[in-house]
């Protein structure tokens, strides 16, 4: 293995590992509800610019992150109830243009609260650069990299272990016979919502110190992590991880060795070929229509 | 001479054998009903005989063609209808329209056409609401003739598949549980309907769990369990046949079903009537 | 005779012959009658894609790649290799119908947010594209487009844009009342509620996807070739992400399966980002709000909405009447 090809998996996972953590909030969101949230990607912004001003008014990263990704969950709280919850039983195109609608207004909200400019947020742990096996990795990637483990261990034990997980799972097998054991059907979906933009908050928080981030970082972010669930198939816990992981090698191993250009038309091209043979992504169900 | 040949049909869902080496025959202008318990692959079978679902094995022949692998749109276009257990009524359009659909294959036109409204096919399209009107009524909906699909009864939207299958102007019409959901009086007025059916030249495929109705209207019963042929032959022989009374009578009656209308109870009444 | 002109389809016509006839009188100057050539080049899209959106039931959200290809092939043609604008923009609505062709095939066998995944990812292709090669299509900068001429004679000026728009916005409408009202319009509408349905009785539904899939892109690509003349100017931003979203949310704020929805809803989100100017930094916030609020509050869209209510109305009223006698 050559140190570039190792260098390009290093910065492949790290940005496949955030492209993973946008997926899972589409399908937890998807499982409970059935909808794709278009606004996804703003609560990657939202968790990013946050701490950037908490940490600017001065307050140290502990509190500032918890505080940032608390404010991108309350967002996402009530954009379910405020915009989903009352468009329940709308089309699938009606729910699609609500959940853009919503992502435009929170650009623009972003846009009059901060500015349009890009903003540095600093690493966790310093920035000097590590040597692994001829790359070499920056601190924050192995944040990334870590967290979004912990993240993923953490869900599984969450929807395999707890009550509340096994409801929500429960839920987006079957609504109506979730509903008929007694699981509030629509506390989930609220739930759904603030988990989903505590994820997205978190990998935007995560991923700010390497790229900077901006009012708008979320519109590229949220496309993406649509195409990695899609991907690994809508819905699915392991095929959003394996999706995110898989677009961020094939994007940064194409645009280094390819052309740089189109690095970021790769993933859609990816996502065009794998869906032409497997019309339901990698992980996802084959539902035949039952006539 | 038969209209519709099986040959060795299969179907599988991941291992799992649904259809299991089934052959038999259809002769043109009978009413051919096909019964056998929950799962025993009736409704699977109708799928494969329209093209919904591809056979894992066998062969499909229909009126001299050979249909294997063919799509559903190619099985119309052979004359196969049919209509549906879970109704797919286009919910999105009147009730008539809906009959109209069901004459695509006669009135479709080039795209030009259509795009530019040529003369003739403002005709042929009240032509086409005047015969789709016409077998509205033929199948008793004549109420309804200026209804919203979405507005109708249920035992109205079943007619109305019969109605828009019977547009395609069909050779075999196959109608999946036309008696489920009705009530007795509906029930009853559908031997009537089956009867003008076959009046018009068309052979029926009848699945049903309604077992008067099936003895009733039927000149050739084929037996399905797990996928298999477990009997065939005229309502006589099958109600007599020991197997399929062994299969029926071996704990298939379900504490909810209704005597005489579902097949446990319809052969157990078959038993009973013979002692 | 009468009962014809109160049809939707002849009154429609119509009506909207005799809005685009009278409107000048209320456009005071160059800038309103910039907005209403606007609208109507968004409307003839919008059009195209409800018959495949609002009718077949496909949704797309990369129609902007169709109508950025019709923009930049006849900016290319007539203005980079001097072909006749004409030539220009009927061999880019060929070429544009062949790409639809050829990419609608594998998409279109997807189904719901796979398809809106794949139609997104199409489009964003297009952009890329266009972006990337700069040599030919100006970048990120844009390029600029000859004036429309045929024989001689120039399309020049907002007032006579709106006149040939106008035309060819009715004659638009009029294509798609037709093909609505024909065995192939029912067919799609059949296939958008029930695919096997509509199989069985012997319609080719992946045929018919892919034919309303041409069609909309066709509608989408003449348009945006008449918009980079009309313009004398196309940037990327017409091809972008957001504009496909644009074009969707105009078809279902105007009211899905319902071609003069897709008219109000093109005129209604065109006006509306100049309206809300007045708001400068809150226009996004607004705009996104308006999408929301209208979405929530009338998920059927304006013009089936408005319509309901209408025969509520007639209805209690002939009640009424029923009532009294």
């Amino acid at each position: 293995m050559s140190a570039q090809f190792m260098q390009y998996l290093l910065t492949g996972l790290t940005v496949g590992a955030i492209y993973a953590l946008v997926a899972l909030g589409f399908s937890i969101i998807f499982n409970a509800s059935h909808v794709i949230n278009f606004a996804q990607g703003e609560f990657v912004m939202i968790g990013g610019m946050a701490s950037v001003s908490f940490t600017a008014a001065g307050l140290p990263y502990l509190l500032a992150i918890p505080l940032a990704i608390a404010a991108a969950a309350l967002v996402g709280l009530a954009l379910e109830k405020f915009a989903v919850e009352p468009a329940r039983g709308a089309s699938v195109v009606t729910l699609i243009i609500i959940t853009i609608g919503a992502s435009i207004f929170l650009r623009g909200l972003a846009m009059v609260i901060w500015d349009k400019r890009l903003h540095p947020l600093k690493p966790f742990t310093g920035d000097t650069p590590i040597a692994i096996a001829g790359a070499t990795i920056l601190p924050q990637s192995l944040w990334v990299l870590g967290v979004t483990l912990a993240i993923v261990l953490a869900l599984s034990w969450f929807f395999g272990r707890t009550l509340l997980g096994k409801a929500m799972l429960a839920t987006s097998h079957n609504r109506l016979a979730a509903q008929l054991v007694g699981i509030n059907v629509r506390r989930v979906l609220f739930l759904s919502f603030g988990l989903s933009a505590a994820l997205g908050a978190v990998a935007g928080i995560l991923i700010a110190p390497i790229t900077t981030t901006s009012y708008d970082v979320g519109v590229m972010l949220g496309l993406k992590g649509f195409a990695a669930a899609i991907l690994g198939g809508l819905g699915s816990g392991v095929g959003a991880v394996v999706g995110g992981l898989v677009l961020g090698i094939a994007e940064t191993m194409s645009a280094g060795y390819l052309s740089s250009a189109y690095k970021d038309a790769i993933a859609f091209v990816i996502i065009l070929a794998v869906l032409f043979f497997m019309p339901s992504g990698l992980f996802g169900k084959r539902d035949g229509e039952r006539v | 001479m038969s209209l519709l040949s099986v040959e060795g049909l299969g179907k599988k869902f991941g291992g799992v054998s649904a259809v299991d080496d089934l052959s038999f025959d259809i002769r043109p202008g009978a009413v051919y009903s096909i019964i056998g318990p929950n799962g025993a692959g009736k409704t699977t079978l109708l799928n494969l005989l329209t093209g919904v679902y591809q056979p894992s094995s066998g062969r499909i022949v229909f009126d001299g063609h050979d249909m294997t692998g063919r799509a559903p749109y190619e099985y119309a276009r052979q004359g196969i209808a049919r209509t549906f257990q879970n109704l797919q009524v286009f919910f999105n359009m009147s009730a008539l329209e809906n009959v109209m659909v069901g004459r695509y294959l006669q009135e479709r036109s080039g795209l030009a056409r259509a795009l530019l409204r040529a003369p003739g096919l403002v005709r042929a399209e009240q032509a086409c609401r005047n015969e789709a009107a016409e077998l509205m009524r033929f199948v008793g909906l004549q109420d309804y003739l200026s209804a919203a699909s979405d507005a109708m009864p249920y035992g109205a939207l079943k007619r109305l598949e019969i109605a828009r299958a019977l547009a395609t102007r069909p050779k075999m019409m196959l109608l999946d549980e036309p008696a489920a959901g009705l009530n007795p009086t509906e029930a009853l007025e559908l031997d009537d309907l089956i009867g003008r059916l076959t009046g018009r030249g068309i052979t029926v495929v009848l699945v049903e769990h309604n077992m008067r109705l099936v003895m009733g209207v039927s000149d050739h019963i084929l037996v399905l369990d797990y996928g298999r042929k477990l009997a065939e032959g005229s309502a006589q022989a099958v109600r007599n046949d020991p197997k399929v009374i062994a299969a029926y009578l071996g704990g298939e009656v379900s504490p909810d079903s209704t005597y005489g209308e579902t097949v446990a109870g319809a052969v157990a009444q078959a038993v009973e009537m013979h002692r | 005779m009468l009962s014809r002109l109160a049809s939707p389809r002849t009154g429609g016509l119509l009506a909207l012959a005799i809005v685009i006839a009278l409107l000048p009188l209320a456009l005071a100057n160059k800038y309103f009658y910039d907005i209403a050539v606007l609208v109507g080049l968004n409307a003839i899209v919008c059009v195209g894609l409800n018959l495949l959106i609002g009718y077949a039931g496909q949704i797309s959200l990369g129609h902007a790649g169709f109508f950025g290809l019709g923009a930049y092939g006849s900016a290319i043609l007539a203005s980079r290799y001097g072909w006749p604008p004409l030539a220009a923009m009927l061999t880019t609505t060929l070429a544009v119908a062949a790409l639809a062709y050829l990419v609608g095939r594998p998409i279109l066998r997807l189904k719901g947010h796979y398809l809106a995944m794949a139609t997104l990812g199409m489009g964003i292709i297009v952009y890329m594209v266009i972006t990337t090669e700069d040599r030919f299509t100006g970048g990120p900068d844009g390029i600029a487009v000859v004036p429309f001429s045929i024989g001689g004679f120039v399309l020049q000026g907002e007032r006579i844009w709106y006149w040939v728009v106008g035309v060819l916005l009715l004659a638009a409408v009029w294509l798609a009342l037709n093909l609505i009202e024909s065995p192939t319009g029912r067919a799609l509408r059949a296939l958008h509620s029930s695919e096997v349905g509509a199989e069985v009785v012997g319609i080719n539904a992946a045929e018919h996807k892919l034919l309303v899939f041409v069609i909309s892109a066709v509608f989408a690509s003449v348009a945006g070739s008449l918009a980079a003349h009309y313009s004398g100017f196309v940037t990327p931003g017409k091809v972008a992400f957001l504009h496909s979203i644009e074009l969707v949310t105009m078809v279902v704020f105007g009211g899905m399966a319902s071609i003069f929805g897709a008219v109000v809803g093109a005129a209604a989100l065109t006006t509306l980002p100049q309206l809300l100017t007045v708001f400068e930094d809150y226009e996004m916030m607004v705009f996104g709000a308006v999408m929301m609020g209208t979405m929530i509050f009338l998920p059927r869209g304006v013009v089936p909405s408005m319509a309901r209510l209408f025969q509520t109305r007639r209805n209690a009223s002939s009640d009424d009447r029923a009532g009294s006698a």
